[in-house]
């Protein structure tokens, strides 16, 4: 049985679930595995809706990846009506190009792709993302109802810095404990190596002589 | 006392002390540094905690500062024994993300080398397992000297034994000769008699049925909800091959069975990758047969600089260890914004301590062994 | 009885204890350094640099185009381009790489940098017997280490060899045949230029000299 269209997915949701906020993302390559933006009040609740119900029956989690959207800026070009001096020493208001500059804040997310080992279809695509991405990174953990997600889950928090709410043992998993910062965000800098670089080195060698 | 969340028991200690044990990461039977925290009563296991990260070498990063053909020989480093699957979950994923075909001939021979893949991993498998348990290395070596010969059937295909970097997105590197071909063949007519002779050796041994029959049992409803895939999942009773499920590549053109096991426990696992080698044959007979002429690279993709549209596509085979799938996002640029691999080694550890609470510390060792990890893929 | 199963598996053990005795095939030791397993053709270890003719220098392929360079996943290839040029096998003008240096403790021999360079340059060498007890100076390979002759790579990839010397063969024939057309086309263009004018001054006033054949520029072979 093939699976619903990504529109009838979230319209059964909505219809389980009211007051859940539920929003589709288009997927802009030809893989066309569109997703869905969940809210953090509702995910838990939306998330044992599909892995229970009789139709989709979405009850295995495969992967639970972490993306991390850092902050950009877009500018626009307005027209403004400013004061403007003319050559004569005359003021008068004008229509201006001025380029405003908008901070868009950036987020860490979380993406969970869902297949159904019992009717063989699939993915389904639920992401969740994070306020921003310095003080509030808290999402509800969905380990309590995919089991598989939980060192996924771990291994999230432990490169991006998600603090899932509600893990059994939100730890980190890959790197060692004591470890500061989070290694696959886009602005990590790694600390400084203390091995020379060699081939460097020899190459400035080779060059002078 | 009950654990809620995680729905199981948590056991205190009836009498005596409980013994910390740390079992690696330097140890001969971890499959690799692979390290867990045992905590013991007397000799029965009441909590184990695995510990990984030792190989951790950040492949994922490094394929984001990388271009899309540069993290083709990174990914025949995450599952080191199976080179050629690997790359294909790759290649499979940037097909779906930039939308490119493959030609017929390269299917098939991607079916070819996928297939020896898996049969030199089984037979690998069942040699260490066999190991683990104590059988000092002769079943091992049997299974290593077919491994070599397809090994270097890969060297003569691709140039290296084992990181082979022979796929490519749109098709493969270089194409097979008829000479090649021919000796798939004649080590194909002899793979038969090889699993014949490996089965017999241990089938109906005692010591094995012993010990591995009801041990480290994984209930059906506990390995789905837990993402396990694979062979162990099939050992549990699940009719979940990816193989059969998505039909990619030309895996709908085969004839072939996927066997199922019933109780999910150790020996179930160890039959599940003796039969898959029985059905690996059969596919290779027939993708053998039936292999077409013709190119074995699409000519419209640009290797170098290629550059998908802004999207994201997720990619997944039936890789010997489990579903092995690569998650790719791409922001328009030559490099991917997000790379992601679903590492079926480390998710298949997630209920690694369910199956060994209440076990005798020499069970975890061989139930470790039938999970089939491999640590470059749980570390990456 | 109990031990069944035991007796059986060593009747498998003993029949590949006793077979490796007659049959080949069972017995798969090679016993290293004595003997040597043979390499396929198309086994591959790391880089070497090809030049044609017997100086090194003067016949090297590479044009430090550098593709090799941005391509490696590692980056483990090193290169800085000279600032004079000198000819290519078929007569063009171009630089060539002043510094060249593989770090072969960094290289993963993946075979992107032979896949992706234009000019036959750069191919994957089979010698495996590398190791050496300098672990920094001596891991880093430079052109003087890495430049081989056409001849020892004829010798250990035969077939890749003559398919690539084949292609050489053909394209320096198009490209002398393209220059010759070019220069007998310039020939005419100027022999038709010295026979007009010549007609058209005399016709005025005869003294002038007739304009002198426009040379285009063709490179010696």
């Amino acid at each position: 049985m093939a699976l619903p269209a990504i529109e009838e997915i979230k319209a059964k949701i909505e219809a389980a679930i009211p007051g859940a906020s539920v929003t589709v993302i288009q997927n802009g390559s030809p893989s066309a595995q569109h997703s869905l933006l969940l809210d953090h009040a509702h995910a838990p609740a939306v998330a044992k809706f599909l892995r229970d119900h009789a139709e989709l029956r979405l009850d295995y989690c495969t992967l639970v990846t972490g993306v991390d959207w850092p902050d950009t800026e877009t500018s626009e070009k307005i027209k403004v009506k400013k004061l403007v001096k003319a050559a004569d020493g005359t003021e008068s208001e004008q229509e201006v190009d001025e380029v405003r500059k908008t901070k868009v804040p950036g987020y860490l997310e979380a993406v969970y792709h869902l297949f159904s080992m019992e009717k063989k279809h699939g993915p389904v695509v639920i992401r969740l993302r994070t306020a921003n991405r310095t003080d509030d990174t808290h999402v509800p953990s969905l380990t309590p109802i995919w089991r598989g997600a939980e060192f996924q889950e771990r291994e999230a928090f432990d490169l991006y810095g998600i603090v899932f709410d509600g893990h059994p043992d939100l730890r980190r998993i890959l790197m060692w404990e004591g470890f500061k910062d989070f290694p696959m965000r886009k602005d990590y800098v790694p600390p400084p190596d203390e091995i020379p670089d060699v081939a460097a080195q020899a190459a400035g060698q080779e060059s002078h002589a | 006392m009950r654990d809620a969340l995680l729905d199981r028991d948590i056991y205190e200690p009836e009498e005596g002390e409980i013994m910390e044990v740390a079992m690696g990461p330097h140890h001969p039977s971890t499959h690799g540094v692979f390290r867990m925290d045992v905590k013991l009563e007397g000799e029965r296991v009441i909590k184990l905690k695995p510990v990984f990260g030792y190989l951790h070498r950040n492949h994922e990063k490094i394929a984001e500062n990388g271009a899309y053909l540069s993290a083709i020989p990174y990914t025949d480093r995450l599952d080191y024994l199976c080179s050629m699957t690997n790359n294909w979950g790759y290649v499979m994923a940037v097909e779906k993300l930039a939308g490119l075909s493959v030609p017929e001939r390269a299917e098939y021979l991607r079916v070819i080398v996928a297939e020896l893949t898996r049969f030199q991993n089984h037979a690998g498998l069942i040699g260490f397992l066999l190991q683990d348990m104590g059988a000092s290395g002769t079943p091992l070596m049997y299974a290593f000297r077919e491994r070599e010969k397809v090994l270097d059937l890969f060297e003569s295909l691709s140039g290296a034994r084992m990181m082979c970097n022979y796929m490519r997105f749109g098709g493969l590197r270089v194409d097979a000769t008829k000479e090649w071909l021919d000796e798939v063949r004649s080590l194909v007519t002899r793979l038969p008699g090889f699993v014949d002779e490996f089965e017999a050796l241990l089938r109906a041994n005692e010591i094995l049925l012993a010990r591995t029959q009801g041990t480290g049992v994984l209930p059906r409803e506990l390995a789905i909800n837990a993402s396990v895939t694979g062979p162990m999942l099939r050992a549990s009773g699940v009719n979940y091959d990816i193989r059969k499920v998505d039909h990619y590549g030309v895996y709908d053109r085969f004839n072939f069975k996927v066997p199922l096991g019933e109780h999910g426990d150790v020996y179930d696992r160890y039959m599940m990758r003796l039969l898959e080698m029985r059905e690996t044959v059969k596919i290779l007979e027939q993708a053998l047969r039936d292999i077409p002429e013709g190119p074995v690279m699409d000519p419209k993709v640009r290797l170098r600089g290629l550059r998908p549209k802004p999207g994201e596509a997720y990619g997944r085979i039936e890789s010997p260890k489990g579903e092995l799938g690569f998650f790719l996002i791409s922001d328009g640029t030559g490099n991917p914004y997000r790379y992601r691999v679903r590492p079926p080694s480390m998710i298949n550890l997630t209920i690694l301590e369910d199956m060994c609470l209440n076990h005798n510390i020499a069970d975890v060792v061989i139930i470790l062994g039938s999970v089939d990890i491999v640590l470059g893929e749980v570390d990456r | 009885m109990l031990g069944e199963g035991i007796i059986q598996g060593l009747v498998e053990t003993a029949r590949n204890f006793f077979g490796s005795y007659v049959e080949k095939d069972r017995l798969t030791t090679v016993q290293y350094p004595e003997e040597r397993n043979e390499l396929p053709e198309a086994s591959r270890n790391f880089p070497f640099l090809l030049f044609d003719g017997p100086d090194p220098e003067a016949g090297l392929r590479c044009v430090a185009c550098q593709i090799c360079e941005k391509e490696c996943p590692p980056r483990c290839i090193h290169i800085e381009k000279s600032k004079d040029k000198k000819p290519d096998f078929v007569g063009k003008p171009q630089a060539y790489p002043a510094v060249f240096n593989i770090d072969v403790s960094v290289c993963m021999s993946c075979q992107i940098c032979v896949e992706v360079c234009p000019f036959d340059a750069i191919r994957m060498d089979k010698v495996y017997e590398l190791s050496t007890d300098d672990r920094f100076r001596g891991l880093l390979y430079t052109k003087k280490e890495l430049a081989k002759s056409n001849e020892y790579y004829q010798q250990i990839h035969p077939v890749e060899a003559a398919e690539t010397d084949e292609r050489r063969v053909k394209e320096a024939e198009e490209a002398r045949a393209k220059a010759a057309a070019a220069e007998a086309a310039a020939k005419a263009k100027a022999a038709a230029a010295a026979a007009a004018p010549p007609a058209a001054d005399a016709s005025t006033n005869g003294a002038a000299a007739p304009a002198k054949p426009a040379e285009t520029k063709v490179t010696p072979q």
